[in-house]
């Protein structure tokens, strides 16, 4: 990774020799549409999906967690789980194979954006599902047991008691499917259409001829990107830890 | 007076668990959602490509023929094709990909799994605090590009790259050693990206192992190597399977590594797909190869679902 973010400030197009710092490629790089667009697409793709991806993956973890006995519970916790380890490879032709009929049928979905969003809830829910179950085990259910206690209804009971402790795993969880969203390569190449490139789309198409130093410029800002979201991400979490110990403490007193 | 009180006090009697107190048409309001749009969107596309790797490739937009047709006195016709699946077995190129898939997985998850534990175990047995550090470190790779490592890995091994040049400089190789485009290369990437998904798993069950069982064994004049053979392995056999079923599964369907980092001997059946898919065109075949390659995967997956589920649910 350094060793790209150190290339990415190579004067040579030769990316093996070294000809002196230069901040060209970062140049070259603002005035490329195509890696403009497509970086844009993928962002706006990738807020769509976690959103997405969170309400559909709590959800299914509120039903695994909290519901011990329903019709389709096996069915539920098998279709979860079953996208974490179905080759990326399988489930983009089969969603294609969906999208095409589907168009033909109904008319809708066009391959493109909706396609890709569709494509990428699926597999990021399962990812929030997992993140959110465990916790959802940890948490404390004693609190909202005195909710309901003190007249709360069940829904109210779980916003104000169980929401703020399983925060931290929404937000991770989010940020996670964000990043898969953004990563995705396989699944977008088959359910996109035409005109419909994104990121990973196109450094891939780059990539497959050789290195080229307009990726690795490219590469170091997302690195830098996603490294400052993660280390955000870290700092959110710990400090609302923290003010949980201190309420804790305060309460004890 | 006490009457009033009672009344005023509903959660009492009221089922205390969440669970209990939604029933009907609240609880399926929470399950329904999740679970209709992974119907729809995971579940049954499976079905679609079963259809159409029975269908046939056709010169037009989709590109496979019909399978079911009405004609005009409202007999539905089902036009089933083998031919597709013929093809997977006549043609030999299907079967070795396959082949080589299943091996390069299964060496890959063997590699993984002589470096994993080891990491595990130690990241398991350190100090607390250093061991937030050690998981940092192993869930930082998740957080990062997966196509940008492995092009980052290119810059390390390729002919000019850092690895050549810092060994030429040393003096222990008087020319570049050809790792890129071979099946070396594409062990390192596989090994490389999904080492974490064989530490952690690990980590999860090393670190809820109980040590006191250790002690006894030691305490009872068992040697170290013994009480690991017969305490740890055992019972952190669950996390090795789940770990081992984590870099197995994905590993063989692999599309990118193989692609951007193996010569053109390195045939996995991602990339046959792949090929088959956008170069050939040929929709129905790459259907066919897709059914099969799950038909593959089917034991490996239900062993791997088998030991999560318990693992999370204890």
């Amino acid at each position: 990774m350094l060793v790209l973010i150190g290339y990415s400030f190579n004067a040579s197009p030769l990316v093996s020799v070294w000809g002196g710092f230069s901040t060209n490629w970062y140049t070259q790089l603002i005035h490329n549409d195509q890696i403009l667009d497509a970086a844009w697409l993928s962002l706006k793709i990738g807020v769509v999906v976690s959103t997405g991806a969170l309400i559909l993956g709590t959800l299914a973890a509120i039903a695994l967690v909290r519901f011990k006995l329903f019709r389709g519970r096996l069915l539920l916790t098998g279709i979860v789980n079953a996208p974490l380890v179905m080759p990326e490879i399988v489930t983009g032709i089969t969603q294609l194979l969906l999208f095409v009929s589907m168009l033909r049928v109904f008319g809708w979905p066009h391959r493109g954006f909706t396609t890709i969003v569709i494509a990428h809830i699926a597999f990021c829910t399962a990812y929030v599902t997992i993140t959110v179950q465990s916790r959802l085990y940890g948490a404390d259910r004693s609190l909202e047991e005195a909710a309901m206690d003190l007249g709360a209804g069940p829904v109210r009971a779980f916003i104000d008691t169980t929401l703020p402790a399983i925060a931290p795993a929404l937000v991770s969880s989010w940020l996670l499917s964000f990043t898969l969203s953004l990563d995705d390569l396989v699944i977008s190449s088959f359910v996109s259409g035409p005109g419909a490139s994104t990121l990973p789309m196109v450094i891939f198409s780059k990539v497959k001829l050789g290195i080229s130093p307009d990726v690795n410029a490219l590469a170091s800002l997302i690195i830098c990107l996603v490294g400052i979201c993660v280390l955000f991400a870290g700092h959110l979490m710990r400090s609302g830890e923290r003010r949980r110990v201190l309420d804790a403490q305060m309460a004890e007193h | 007076m006490t009457q009033e009180i009672l009344e005023h006090m509903p959660a009492r009697i009221a089922p205390r668990s969440i669970g209990a107190r939604l029933k009907g048409r609240g609880k399926w309001l929470i399950i329904l959602p999740p679970l209709l749009f992974l119907m729809v969107f995971f579940l049954i596309p499976f079905g679609f490509a079963l259809m159409i790797s029975f269908a046939d490739t056709a010169v037009r937009v989709p590109p496979f023929t019909d399978i079911l047709s009405v004609s005009p006195d409202w007999h539905i016709h089902i036009t089933l094709n083998l031919g597709n699946f013929k093809y997977l077995f006549a043609d030999e190129v299907y079967g070795l990909s396959y082949f080589y898939s299943l091996k390069t997985a299964f060496f890959s998850t063997l590699i993984c799994l002589a470096l994993g534990y080891p990491m595990a175990y130690g990241i398991a047995r350190s100090s607390k605090s250093t061991q937030t550090i050690l998981l940092l470190i192993i869930i930082l790779p998740f957080w990062t590009s997966f196509l940008l490592r492995v092009y980052a890995l290119e810059g390390i091994i390729r002919d000019t790259g850092l690895l050549n040049t810092a060994l030429l400089w040393l003096g222990v190789i008087d020319h570049p050693l050809q790792i890129m485009r071979t099946t070396f290369a594409v062990y390192i990437g596989i090994v490389y990206s999904y080492l974490p998904f064989m530490v952690l798993p690990l980590f999860a069950t090393l670190e809820k192992l109980d040590h006191s069982l250790l002690e006894a064994a030691g305490d009872l004049g068992s040697p170290p190597w013994r009480a690991f053979l017969e305490i740890t392995l055992p019972l952190s056999m669950p996390g090795i399977i789940a770990g081992s079923m984590l870099v197995f599964i994905p590993a063989i369907g692999e599309f990118v590594i193989p692609t951007l980092l193996g010569g053109p001997n390195n045939l996995m059946i991602g990339r046959v797909l792949w090929d088959e898919f956008f170069g050939n065109r040929d929709w129905p075949v790459a259907s066919a190869v897709a059914i099969a390659f799950l038909v593959l995967l089917v034991g490996p997956m239900a062993l791997y679902q088998h030991y999560s589920t318990k693992q999370l649910e204890s």
